[in-house]
């Protein structure tokens, strides 16, 4: 049996390594990915407490689940969406640093 | 104890997988990183008697999006990415500010860590039915209505992609 704060802990240390790349890297594609990865944190946690409220014995536990099922199925369509932003992003600067997407007009 | 063991070697490989993620300076490796991230995140789940999420985790996060990750790296030719002030500006302010969140979450679980009470490995199963089924009847049921709201998001999010990502007439 493995506390229930254990799972909060490494859904926290994800997400904050998820943040730290999204501040730190410079590569869009890369910054994209990082916010994949704290969906992910966020989905590890809704998944833990799932399980919490089930031995508790609560009938609507497994509404957790459902909620994971629906942010994977948004984060399919935000980074379809994202990704055709980036090809059309990369199309007219010709960069993926964000550094040098700095200004709307060209 | 099997499950703490498991616990902590998935665990540790995920935050291993996205250490690296943050380390590496090319977006190839950063994404394999995610996929080892997104494939030990699975497993977990499966610790936690989640299969379906488990499952489709696999299917849709570690299969589906990460495929489409590593084609549009592939298809704009991304090199490594370049070293900027920005980014050593992020490093100084961010780095800290992260660490001090983390270190503050952390605490606080620590400490009221006896209040939460543990999880059990595998107890989704409830009188009969399995959490696959138990799943489809809360989604097919109650949750009926953001179910087909999805399906329409998915539909104008192809659309958006194909309108985006589609060759401009000129």
């Amino acid at each position: 049996m493995v506390p229930l704060s254990w799972y909060l802990i490494l859904s926290a240390i994800l997400f904050a390594l998820g943040v730290s790349a999204f501040l730190l890297k410079r590569n869009i594609i890369t910054i994209f990915m990082s916010i994949e990865l704290m969906l992910n944190a966020v989905n590890l946690s809704f998944v833990a407490f799932a399980n919490y409220w089930n031995q508790h014995g609560s009938k609507l536990a497994l509404s957790g689940q459902v909620f994971v099922f629906f942010v994977m199925v948004v984060a399919a369509a935000e980074a379809a969406v994202g990704l055709a932003i980036i090809i059309a992003v990369f199309r007219t600067r010709e960069t993926l640093n964000v550094d040098r997407v700095n200004l709307l007009k060209l | 104890m099997l499950h703490q063991v498991l616990f902590i070697v998935f665990g540790l490989i995920c935050v291993a997988g996205a250490i690296n993620l943050l380390a590496q300076r090319h977006p190839i490796n950063s994404a394999l990183s995610l996929v080892v991230v997104m494939g030990s995140l699975s497993l977990i789940y499966l610790l936690l008697g989640a299969e379906f999420v488990a499952a489709v985790q696999i299917i849709v996060y570690a299969g589906a999006i990460m495929v489409l990750f590593v084609f549009v790296i592939m298809l704009l030719n991304a090199g490594a990415e370049e070293r900027t002030r920005g980014s050593r500006i992020a490093l100084l302010l961010g780095g800290p500010g992260v660490a001090v969140l983390t270190g503050l979450i952390v605490w606080t679980m620590v400490r009221n860590s006896q209040q939460f009470g543990g999880v059990l490995i595998g107890n989704m199963v409830q009188s009969g039915t399995d959490n696959t089924h138990s799943i489809a009847e809360l989604l097919f049921r109650d949750f009926l209505l953001p179910f087909e709201v999805t399906s329409v998001l998915i539909l104008i999010a192809i659309m958006g992609a194909v309108v985006l990502a589609g060759k401009k007439e000129a």
